[in-house]
C-alpha cells in the first residue's frame, strides 16, 4: 500500500479478537433437520454462519458471538441454543 | 429484486469486529458490502460503525475506509467523489456511512449542502435512534416515549423526518429501509449505485443494548417496527412516493399491528402507561393518513414528508 501520510489500517479477520470468547450461548445446528435454505447465513450480523461444501452451513465458533438470531430466524427450527461451558 | 442467491458468499465486512452481539447496524453494512462490492469506498464518521470497523493497524472493512470527524461525511464524501471522478475512477461507489447523531443532528449543515450541489455518492444514515456509542443519550432521530439516558421518563418530541428533510431538497433519489429485510434493502442499495447525484437511504438498525431486547430478538424487532407501520419502507423517485416490501399492504389500518406490539418487545418504552400507548397510536395513524395522501398526490420536492 503507498504511503499516504495517514495512519492505514489493513482488513483483518478479528480486527477485535477472538470474539467467540464472549459467547454465553453456543448454537448447534442439527444437520439431519437443515434444509439448507441459507437464511440463517442471509441474517447472521456476524458472518459466523459458513456456507461450505455441498451446500451446507456450519457455525465458525472463533468468532460467532452467540446472539442467537440463526436460531431465531430458522424456519426449521434446526439451531439449538445451548449453554457454553463456564470455565 | 435481489436474491439471495445472488449475493456474493464472500464477506467484505469481517467477523471478529467489535459490535455487540445481535447487533443489526453490522447486519445492515454486511449487506450493503454484499451489493456494493470491493469498487467502493467508504468514510465514516465518530458512531458505534468507526468503532466496530477496528482500531489501527487493524480494520473489519474490506473496503478502504477514510475515519472522518462527527460533522464531516457529507462534506468528506464529497471530496472523496470528486478526487475519484478527477483521476478518471468515477466508476467507484462512494459512500458515506454515519449514524442518526451523525446525520440528523451534527451532520445535516454538510448533508444538505452536498445535496444542494448535487454530490456524486450514496449516503447512508443507519439509525439506531440515539447516540449509542457513547451511551444511549438522546438524538433528534430518538422517538417520542424512548427513554435514553438524557430522557430517562422517555423523550417528548417526536422523531425528525429526515428522509422527508431529503426529499424536499429534490435529490434524485430517497428510500428507507430495514436491517430486518436486508434483501429490500439490498433492492435499494442496487437502484442508488444506478442512479447519478446525491442518492440518500435511512436504514432503521435496532440494538439490543440501546434500546433493551434479548439479542436473539433484534428481527423479530425490526419485523414488527415495520408491520405495526412504526417504520415505513418506502422510495422516493422523481417526486413520487411508493411504498416497498411488507409496508405496500399496510395502508389499510387493519392491516396494521398494534404499535404495542413493537413498544412492548422493547424495554426503552417500558416506562409508557397505557394512555402514552394509546397517544403514540394516534400520531402514527396521522402518519399513515399523511402517508396516503402523499401516495395518492405524488407529493415532490418541498411538500412535508410523511412524518408531518
Ligand atoms: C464534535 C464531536 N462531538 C462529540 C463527539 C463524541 N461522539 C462520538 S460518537 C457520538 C455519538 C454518535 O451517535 P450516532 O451518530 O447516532 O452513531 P451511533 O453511535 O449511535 O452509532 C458522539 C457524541 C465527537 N466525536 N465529536
Ligand atoms: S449466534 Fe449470532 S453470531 Fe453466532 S452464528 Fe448465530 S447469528 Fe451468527
Ligand atoms: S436457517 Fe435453519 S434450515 Fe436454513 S440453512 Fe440455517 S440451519 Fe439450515
Ligand atoms: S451499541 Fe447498538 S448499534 Fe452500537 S455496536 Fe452495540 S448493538 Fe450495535
Ligand atoms: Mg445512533
Amino acid at each position: 500500500m503507498r504511503d499516504c501520510g495517514a495512519a492505514s489500517s489493513a482488513p483483518t479477520m478479528g480486527a477485535s479478537g477472538r470474539t467467540g470468547q464472549w459467547r454465553l450461548r453456543r448454537p448447534e445446528i442439527d444437520q439431519r433437520r437443515c434444509t439448507k435454505c441459507l437464511i440463517c447465513w442471509l441474517y447472521c450480523p456476524d458472518a459466523s454462519v459458513v456456507r461450505g461444501e455441498g451446500r451446507g452451513v456450519r457455525i465458525d465458533y472463533d468468532y460467532c458471538k452467540g446472539c442467537g438470531i440463526c436460531g431465531a430466524v430458522c424456519p426449521v427450527k434446526a439451531i439449538r441454543m445451548a449453554e457454553e461451558a463456564s470455565d | 429484486m435481489v436474491t439471495l442467491k445472488e449475493l456474493r458468499q464472500d464477506e467484505l465486512f469481517l467477523p471478529g469486529n467489535a459490535s455487540c452481539p445481535g447487533c443489526m447496524l453490522s447486519l445492515a453494512i454486511r449487506m450493503a458490502l454484499k451489493v456494493l462490492g470491493p469498487n467502493t469506498v467508504m468514510t465514516v464518521p465518530a458512531c458505534c460503525s468507526a468503532v466496530i470497523q477496528g482500531y489501527y493497524p487493524r480494520s473489519s472493512s474490506a473496503v478502504p475506509t477514510l475515519n472522518t470527524a462527527f460533522a464531516a461525511a457529507a462534506a468528506t464524501a464529497s471530496g472523496m467523489s470528486a478526487a475519484l471522478e478527477l483521476s478518471g475512477r468515477g466508476e467507484t461507489s462512494v459512500v458515506a456511512w454515519a449514524g442518526d447523531g451523525g446525520t440528523a443532528d451534527i451532520g445535516i449543515q454538510g448533508l444538505s449542502g452536498a445535496a444542494e450541489r448535487g454530490e456524486n455518492f450514496i449516503y447512508v444514515c443507519y439509525d439506531n435512534e440515539a447516540y449509542m456509542n457513547t451511551g444511549t443519550q438522546s438524538s433528534s432521530a430518538t422517538p417520542a416515549g424512548a427513554a435514553t439516558t438524557t430522557a430517562i421518563r422517555g423523550k417528548a418530541e417526536p422523531k425528525k423526518d429526515v428522509p422527508a428533510i431529503m426529499a424536499a431538497h429534490g435529490v434524485p433519489y430517497v428510500a428507507t429501509a430495514c436491517a430486518a429485510f436486508p434483501l429490500d434493502l439490498a433492492d435499494k442499495i442496487k437502484k442508488a449505485m444506478s442512479i447519478r447525484g446525491l442518492k440518500y437511504i435511512h436504514i432503521l438498525t435496532p440494538c439490543p443494548p440501546g434500546w433493551r431486547y434479548p439479542t436473539e430478538r433484534g428481527v423479530d424487532v425490526g419485523r414488527m417496527a415495520v408491520m405495526t407501520g412504526s417504520w415505513i419502507l418506502y422510495e422516493w423517485q422523481g417526486g413520487r412516493y411508493t411504498l416497498t416490501g411488507p409496508s405496500r399492504g399496510l395502508l389499510d389500518r387493519s392491516r396494521r399491528r398494534p404499535l404495542a406490539d413493537y413498544l412492548r418487545m422493547q424495554g426503552r418504552f417500558g416506562q409508557l402507561g397505557d394512555a402514552e400507548v394509546a397517544r403514540l397510536q394516534d400520531e402514527l395513524d396521522a402518519r399513515w393518513a399523511g402517508m396516503a395522501r402523499r401516495l395518492e398526490g405524488g407529493a415532490g420536492r418541498g411538500e412535508a414528508g410523511p412524518g408531518e
